[in-house]
């Protein structure tokens, strides 16, 4: 233990443990701790059209425009092992061709350190809200739900689902003339 | 038998030989190796392989994923990873593909996974699922990634969901991609130093 080489061989070796030691600490005190936080979730406007999908497929499709609010209090689930939640808002629907439809209309990254209380009010989607096929017309029950993916500092990466959700019938008939 | 003094004549005895005095002495341990030992650093070094080996086809049949450990290579999922970090992946049959879940997937014809997060799905009774994915930190979604023509991806294109994560340790891997001598000489000083060091 007299030569420099020595001594910085055991200084790499013991810091690079410490390092593994406190990770796997950080890992293992938040790994299992419930995530999920009550959500409001209001609609405030809803219209259908039936127009080509653009966005992909070129095939005659409904699509969907929602105008929403959500409130939601995220304290609760940052800790000191949160690097950042990425918040989305998924519309969860079944039609005749498909059982099971989910598409995410609105997304946002709430960073450590960025205010947790979340307030959005006459919100947009961000993305366009194209049905595989025209099943959102005359379909009942959409629901809308905010789910939120919790990325750590180093560990598992958990998908909640905040408790608090909307479902909201969407109308019978295309809207041709307005625009939203 | 016994220490001769330097200079005089030394009468070698059967298995005595003289002293090297310099200081690295690394081909005088070879040297002085037989067969049987030199085969046990063989075995030892082909030990230490197979080890490695065995745990990482023991991941692979544990998650059901082909890669259950991957290296981030893009800053498309920003500010969530960075080039360098580490994912560990699974990807069980039973689990359905959701949205909001962070795929890594390999578009057809293609080697390199692309690690995004999943914005469309769209599954019928049979259990037949086509999806939608997109970068966190990308504008658009991924249709411009994709084959000429497709549309959505399969579960077939799946390698695995990130189910956990490890910031920073992947970029050895990226070094040693980068700069491939790097990586030739770190095997070759690691080959030499198992095979030649003596357990004392």
């Amino acid at each position: 233990m007299n030569t420099l080489l020595s001594r910085a061989n055991s200084l790499f070796a013991f810091s690079l443990s410490v390092m593994a030691a406190v990770t796997l600490g950080c890992f293992v005190t938040t790994a299992f701790k419930d995530r999920c936080v009550p959500v409001q979730l209001q609609v405030s406007r809803i219209m259908l059209k039936n127009v080509e999908d653009f966005t992909g497929p070129r095939q005659r499709s409904d699509l969907g425009f929602i105008t929403f609010h959500i409130t939601a209090d995220l304290e609760k689930t940052f800790d000191w092992n949160v690097k950042q939640l990425f918040l989305y808002l998924s519309a969860e629907y079944s039609t005749k061709n498909n059982a099971v439809n989910q598409v995410v209309l609105w997304d946002k990254i709430v960073l450590r350190g960025d205010n947790p209380k979340l307030r959005v009010k006459d919100v947009k989607a961000k993305y366009f809200f194209f049905d595989d096929g025209n099943g959102l017309k005359g379909n009942r029950n959409v629901t809308l739900t905010l789910s939120w993916n919790v990325v750590p500092i180093a560990g598992i990466l958990p998908l909640v689902t905040g408790s608090g959700h909307v479902s909201v019938p969407f109308p019978d008939a295309y809207e041709i003339m307005k625009s939203y | 038998m016994g220490r001769q003094a330097q200079g005089q004549v030394v009468r070698l005895h059967e298995g005595i030989q003289p002293r090297n005095r310099s200081g690295l002495d690394i081909f005088g341990d070879l040297r002085k190796m037989n067969k049987r030992q030199l085969y046990y650093q063989v075995l030892n070094f082909a030990m230490i392989v197979s080890s490695a080996l065995m745990i990482w086809k023991g991941l692979i049949v544990l998650t059901g994923s082909e890669s259950p450990i991957v290296v981030v290579l893009s800053g498309s999922m920003e500010p969530a990873f960075h080039r360098g970090d580490l994912l560990f992946l699974t990807n069980f049959r039973e689990d359905p593909i959701r949205a909001g879940e962070i795929v890594v997937f390999k578009v057809e014809g293609r080697d390199i996974p692309i690690v995004h997060r999943v914005i469309k799905v769209h599954e019928k009774d049979n259990g037949d699922i086509k999806f939608l994915t997109k970068g966190d930190n990308n504008e658009v979604d991924d249709r411009g990634l994709y084959k000429e023509g497709q549309n959505w991806l399969e579960k077939k294109d799946v390698v695995g969901r990130a189910r956990g994560f490890l910031p920073y340790v992947g970029m050895v891997t990226i070094i040693m991609n980068d700069y491939p001598k790097f990586k030739y000489a770190l095997l070759a000083v690691m080959g030499a130093y198992v095979l030649l060091k003596r357990e004392s």
